[in-house]
């Protein structure tokens, strides 16, 4: 058999102590009367007089206002009082006659820690999924329609002796070739986009403002603003603006020099 | 010999092809390739449960969840750039397996099967249009994708980590269109690709080594080629897809997309 740790045995004990008593005490309670149930509820101690205050507040608002009544204590007892029977007490009532008792009043968070707040969800399918299927044809069929009537550049074969004048990069990385006019190889293909991709990374960790209301990041959505906008003018410049020898030229002017 | 008469009417069209359906949805075929809950099941119904069983009974649950936070579903707070660059990427792999068929990468033939592609493959030339654009919209949309979480501070705890591995798309997305940029083997490709890996020459120590792995020698030819060619359809899509899974895994593991604002 398993032995029953002491303190368990301890607080059985305690119990049976307790109840002991409490029989004896309400064999006395039942002795008395249950006739005036009202006036005892009135002041029935085990209802905090604050919650009693508050309920009759509502009561006399909603009475005044003529809408649905809140149950009240005071009517609760003049209604359900129940008419001694037999000048005994009905079975199954309680003290003054109530079928029914408030017991506690528990408090909202005192036993459950409520974490997480409700939050506003609708069904994936169909309200997401249907969106996603919609922007995926129309991406698709933009995609499609686009092939349809431009083609993919082909030039002729590849010659390793034959340099096309001007040679440029993919578009995405224009804007590091136009670095290249303008710095030391060093600082503008490696320092230059070096840090900003370790920026760029780093971004959750640099920027400790919690908030994510644009109003509260003025800062950040102005840095970053200003780095794409830094890379968008660079791969504009580079895509349009220069010519044969990678010198400046107006599109409008000498024409585009850009495949893409 | 008295008649019998049959007072049931004949059968309408409609009725018929109501009871074809009807069959092939009741058969055990059907009811075992969709999942209790599915759309395609016979007798669907709109309520809020089938529609739990439509994510929850369907491998769409490895994607999205049940249900999302009712923001998360407006356009115009995504834009759909996340989707729409895995949608790409998705039509990316089916037009470059599509090419694949049509094109060896050496020196010698890559420029020719491309051209044979355009002129006699049926479709060759819609595909391959498909799969540049596709190409370019993918970078733009992925760089858009980053201006978008960016703007919405999406890559704020506990989001830090998903904003990383959304960088390292980026530059795999880069990657991937730059490797593929050589494979046509024109003018176009060699040049760019020649300005394009000299800027790598530029990194200080490692960088000539850097170099000449990824050129396969000193200078752009077939070795190159037949590199970038494996990068292009092989190892990058292989990481790709892995940062990707984990990309998708952690927006749900991070509690849904960011916001509301």
């Amino acid at each position: 058999m398993t032995e029953i740790p002491e303190h368990l045995l301890k607080r059985a004990q305690a119990a049976r102590e307790k109840a002991a008593a409490e029989s004896g005490a309400s064999e006395a309670a039942a002795a008395a009367p249950a006739g005036g149930a009202s006036d005892e509820a009135a002041a029935d101690p085990r209802i905090p007089a604050h919650l009693l205050e508050r309920s009759k507040a509502r009561k006399a608002q909603s009475e005044s206002s003529g809408g649905g009544g809140v149950a009240v204590q005071e009517k609760v007892a003049s209604v359900v009082t129940a008419a001694p029977a037999g000048g005994g007490v009905p079975v199954g009532a309680g003290p003054g006659g109530h079928t029914q008792r408030l017991l506690t009043v528990v408090k909202s968070g005192s036993i459950q820690d409520v974490k997480a707040s409700p939050v506003d969800k609708v069904h994936t399918w169909p309200h997401l999924l249907a969106a996603e299927f919609v922007a995926a044809l129309a991406c698709l069929s933009f995609t499609f329609f686009f092939s349809i009537f431009v083609n993919a550049p082909l030039l002729e074969e590849a010659n390793i002796n034959k340099t096309p004048n001007p040679s440029k990069a993919p578009w995405y990385f224009l804007g590091l070739q136009e670095l290249l006019t303008m710095f030391h190889p060093m600082v503008a293909g490696v320092t230059i986009p070096g840090v900003g991709l370790v920026a760029l990374i780093l971004a959750p960790y640099i920027d400790k403002n919690p908030s994510n209301k644009p109003e509260d990041r003025k800062f950040a959505t102005s840095l970053m603003t200003v780095h794409l906008m830094f890379w968008a003018v660079l791969v504009i410049i580079g895509s349009f603006f220069r010519g044969p020898g990678f010198n400046f030229t107006l599109p409008w002017r000498d024409g585009i020099f850009f495949e893409l | 010999m008295a008649k019998i008469l049959d007072d049931t009417p004949k059968p309408t069209v409609k009725d018929r092809l109501n009871k074809a359906l009807d069959d092939v949805q009741g058969s055990q075929a059907w009811s075992s390739i969709f999942r209790p809950g599915s759309i395609f099941r016979k007798g669907y119904t709109d309520s809020p449960r089938n529609r739990s069983y439509v994510i929850m009974n369907s491998v769409l649950y490895h994607l999205h969840p049940v249900k999302v936070k009712r923001h998360a579903v407006k356009v115009s707070y995504t834009l759909c750039l996340g989707g729409l660059s895995f949608f790409l990427f998705i039509l990316l792999t089916v037009t470059g397996i599509f090419l694949m068929f049509f094109y060896r990468p050496t020196d010698v033939q890559a420029w020719n099967d491309i051209s044979n592609l355009q002129t006699s493959v049926t479709f060759g030339l819609l595909v391959r249009n498909m799969h540049r654009w596709g190409a370019h919209l993918m970078v733009l949309s992925v760089f858009l994708h980053m201006a978008r979480v960016f703007y919405h501070g999406a890559y704020k705890p506990p989001r830090e980590f998903n904003w990383v591995i959304g960088v390292v798309l980026l530059m795999l997305t880069l990657l991937l269109s730059f490797t593929g940029y050589l494979l046509p083997w024109d003018q176009l490709a060699l040049w760019a690709v020649t300005v394009g890996t000299n800027m790598m020459g530029y990194s200080p120590v490692i960088g000539t080594q850097v170099r000449f792995v990824l050129l396969g020698g000193k200078e752009i030819g077939g070795d190159t080629l037949l590199r970038w060619y494996v990068l292009h359809v092989l190892m990058l899509p292989f990481v790709i897809v892995i940062f990707m899974a984990i990309h998708f895994w952690r927006v749900r593991k991070d509690g849904g997309i960011s916001g509301p604002l």
